[in-house]
């Protein structure tokens, strides 16, 4: 029987969610409402909330003084390269591990979640020098390949967390219908997989998007991407506050707009199977 | 067949044709991509180059502009690895005589007729050249200089002289300080890193006559002078400095000091135009420069430099258009377009001597006389008194300095933030200083 939720409760529950919410949201805010304040404004003391002298003059000068669109298609062609040639070997990697595990498989699964506990500045130069031994510095195809590898540990786990919960008797069905390993993956545990696909590849795009230690040193000035735009208007000699926040409201705004549209998604792959 | 042959044979002649042509083309035009720092003089050149393409229709410039420390990491893995990246560096005065040394930087040998390096401030020129070879060209340079208010040292009775003792800072400080209205005498940096508290510990530290090594490079820490300068740093800031002093840095203490609410401000002098710039700062109309500071009896005023260079890495397929770009914007022509812009008070500071003597510089910068003091008295040759093994100025020009400043400046900062005192500092000072310094192998010959 399920256990009745009081309307105090209820309230209660609301309220800690809501101040939680405003809580983890409140540094975005203020950082896209110093975007529209004065240098002097953003740093006055005590601090201004929401009555100053709204400006756009710091989107203005930022789209004076950097190629905008250029930062943005490098993280769209980026973060979206990545991640389709990430799902692309994931998916099957996860059906394997998933449906046909041998006694290795857990082993294997852990080791390349090991991967993800190597500080990335260990592998900087080793992996700098084969990139300028092979062209891939300051490329997009360079920085699609690295991503793709950092994060495919990550995706290859959600996916073989959501395909565990698929059940198998469904796969062994199609199988006796005469269905091919192509066939089985492609009309039945795909679509089955769907929400944790999208999830699955929701969060990789927002992952991709945020990645700031490859994309600041494999780039300079023709695939840097939104990362690199931000970082350009920070400086420890000289208060750019304003600016420095119109930058990253630039930067996180497709992301942010992006994942709003998207949370039902997102929501639900992050929390399938975790209550039964 | 034989049309179909004549085609492809048509096409693959024109194919040719087009890329030899596009070779041509490539050979005349190139692209120079510049990696330099955020800051208000940087900018402003990237807003001015149109001049420079009037004048080299050939050369198209990509600006890669990032924050001082992901610049240094960013550039030094380049230029280390021969990377290749970029073709003009921006780097500090620190790593200039560091990497001429190793061969990574191209020597300026091309700059044209016109470029007069004698104009050079001295202690500048010196610094950026090994073997009398200029390696870097400066694009602005920076002392260390004391900034404080006119109108609260006026009410609170206590004259600070052009060339001040620390005596004479602690007594103003002291007068200054009047807690319950929110404002605190003195504000220095306190956040650790060998170019945030360290670069003003280390030119106090020079103005108290202490020495980072002696000539067997055995650190210095637990001498009594270095004793007196920590000591009397943590006695300022935690009697007259602000709250939470550990976590400032350049930035924290400038909006400190713009709000009002430091009576004195011992930094760079590139400072001097932010705090006396009516847009931003409260108390532009009030502001006083006084040289930094020295102990009784030490005849050193903190020996602190800092440039802004440009530079050339070795081995670029570039290096002539690349020195072209040096000279244009390290040139005393630039300083004129500058003016000319935006006022002779945004010229960039600190590198010529002819800027010094303008008329027109003097009457719009009120800080230019203090500043040319600031940066003739410092030697980057003789930064400490007594005998030393090393050159540099707040900074010991070793390539180990930036972790060993770096760590030495975090226990100086937890000794701000009343988590040891300051003999525990020192110790804690020496024994990482002489460890890292010994398995450099430096004194073992």
């Amino acid at each position: 029987m399920a256990r009745a939720v009081t309307n105090k409760t209820k309230a209660i529950n609301t309220a800690i969610a809501w101040t939680v919410g405003i809580l983890i949201f409140f540094p975005i805010l203020w950082t896209i409402l110093t975007s529209f304040k004065s240098e002097a404004t953003a740093i006055a003391d005590p601090p201004v909330f929401l009555f100053f002298d709204w400006t756009l003059d710091n989107y203005t000068t930022v789209q004076e003084r950097s190629n905008y669109f250029r930062h943005f298609m490098n993280s769209v062609v980026i973060s979206i390269g990545s991640t389709v040639i990430g799902l692309a070997i994931a998916i099957p990697a996860a059906w394997a591990m998933a449906f046909v595990p041998g006694k290795q498989t857990k082993n294997v699964l852990m080791w390349m979640l090991s991967t993800k506990m190597l500080p990335p500045v260990g592998v900087l130069v080793p992996l700098y020098l084969l990139f300028r031994d092979w062209g891939l510095l300051d490329t997009r195809i360079g920085l699609v390949i690295v991503l793709t590898l950092i994060n495919l540990p990550i995706i290859i786990w959600m996916l073989y967390t959501y395909f565990r919960e698929i059940p198998n008797d469904i796969l062994e069905a199609a199988r006796m219908d005469g269905a091919t390993l192509r066939s089985e993956v492609i009309y039945v545990l795909l679509p089955m997989a769907v929400p944790g696909i999208a999830s699955t590849l929701l969060l990789n795009i927002i992952l991709a998007w945020n990645e700031a230690f490859w994309t600041l040193n494999l780039t300079a000035a023709n695939s840097a991407p939104l990362t690199a735009f931000i970082a350009s208007y920070s400086s420890p000699e000289g208060l750019f506050y304003a600016k420095l926040s119109a930058a990253s409201t630039m930067a996180i705004a497709p992301i942010l707009i992006m994942g709003w549209f998207s949370q039902k998604q997102l929501v639900r792959g992050l929390t399938f199977g975790a209550v039964k | 067949m034989t049309i179909t042959r004549t085609l492809l044979g048509s096409a693959a002649s024109l194919g040719l044709a087009a890329g030899l042509a596009t070779t041509a083309v490539a050979q005349d035009n190139v692209t120079l991509t510049i990696a330099t720092v955020n800051n208000g003089d940087m900018i402003r050149m990237q807003g001015l180059t149109d001049d420079f393409k009037e004048q080299y229709p050939n050369i198209d410039l990509e600006w890669v502009t990032l924050e001082e420390n992901v610049l240094r990491q960013r550039v030094t893995q380049d230029i280390a690895t021969s990377g290749g990246q970029f073709d003009v560096m921006t780097i500090g005065v620190y790593e200039v005589p560091i990497w001429a040394e190793q061969g990574w930087l191209t020597p300026l040998e091309d700059l044209p007729e016109n470029y007069d390096t004698d104009d050079l401030l001295p202690s500048i020129r010196e610094a950026l050249s090994v073997d009398d070879q200029l390696f870097a060209a400066p694009f602005y340079g920076e002392s260390a200089m004391v900034m404080y208010r006119t109108d609260l040292a006026e009410e609170a009775g206590v004259t600070i002289p052009d060339q001040p003792t620390w005596t004479d800072i602690k007594a103003a400080a002291e007068a200054m300080t009047d807690q319950d209205a929110g404002i605190y005498g003195i504000c220095l940096r306190g956040k650790p890193g060998w170019g945030e508290n360290m670069a003003l510990i280390g030119a106090m530290a020079n103005s108290y006559g202490a020495r980072w090594f002696d000539m067997d490079w055995q650190a210095q820490f637990e001498s009594e002078t270095w004793n007196e300068v920590l000591t009397d740093y943590l006695d300022l800031m935690t009697n007259y400095g602000p709250p939470g002093a550990a976590a400032n840095g350049f930035n924290e203490n400038l909006s400190l000091f713009q709000q009002g609410k430091c009576g004195m401000w011992i930094d760079a002098t590139v400072a001097a135009s932010f705090v006396t710039d009516p847009d931003d700062s409260t108390v532009a109309d009030s502001v006083g420069f006084a040289q930094f500071p020295n102990k009784e009896g030490v005849d050193n005023h903190g020996n602190w430099l800092w440039i802004w260079t440009l530079a050339v890495p070795a081995g670029s397929q570039k290096a002539e258009a690349a020195q072209q770009f040096v000279a244009w914007a390290t040139s005393q022509d630039y300083t004129q377009l500058v003016a000319e812009n935006e006022g002779w008070r945004a010229a960039p500071p600190g590198t010529r001597t002819s800027l010094y003597e303008n008329e027109q510089y003097q009457e719009a910068a009120p800080f230019a006389e203090m500043t040319l003091n600031s940066i003739n008295a410092v030697d980057t040759s003789a930064p400490a008194e007594g005998e030393i093994p090393y050159t540099g100025a707040q900074y010991v020009a070793i390539p180990e300095f930036q972790g060993i400043g770096t760590a030495v400046g975090q226990t100086f900062s937890a000794a701000l933030a009343g988590q040891m005192d300051a003999e525990q500092a020192l110790q804690s000072a020496q024994q990482l200083t002489q460890r890292e310094i010994d398995r450099a192998g430096y004194g073992s010959d």
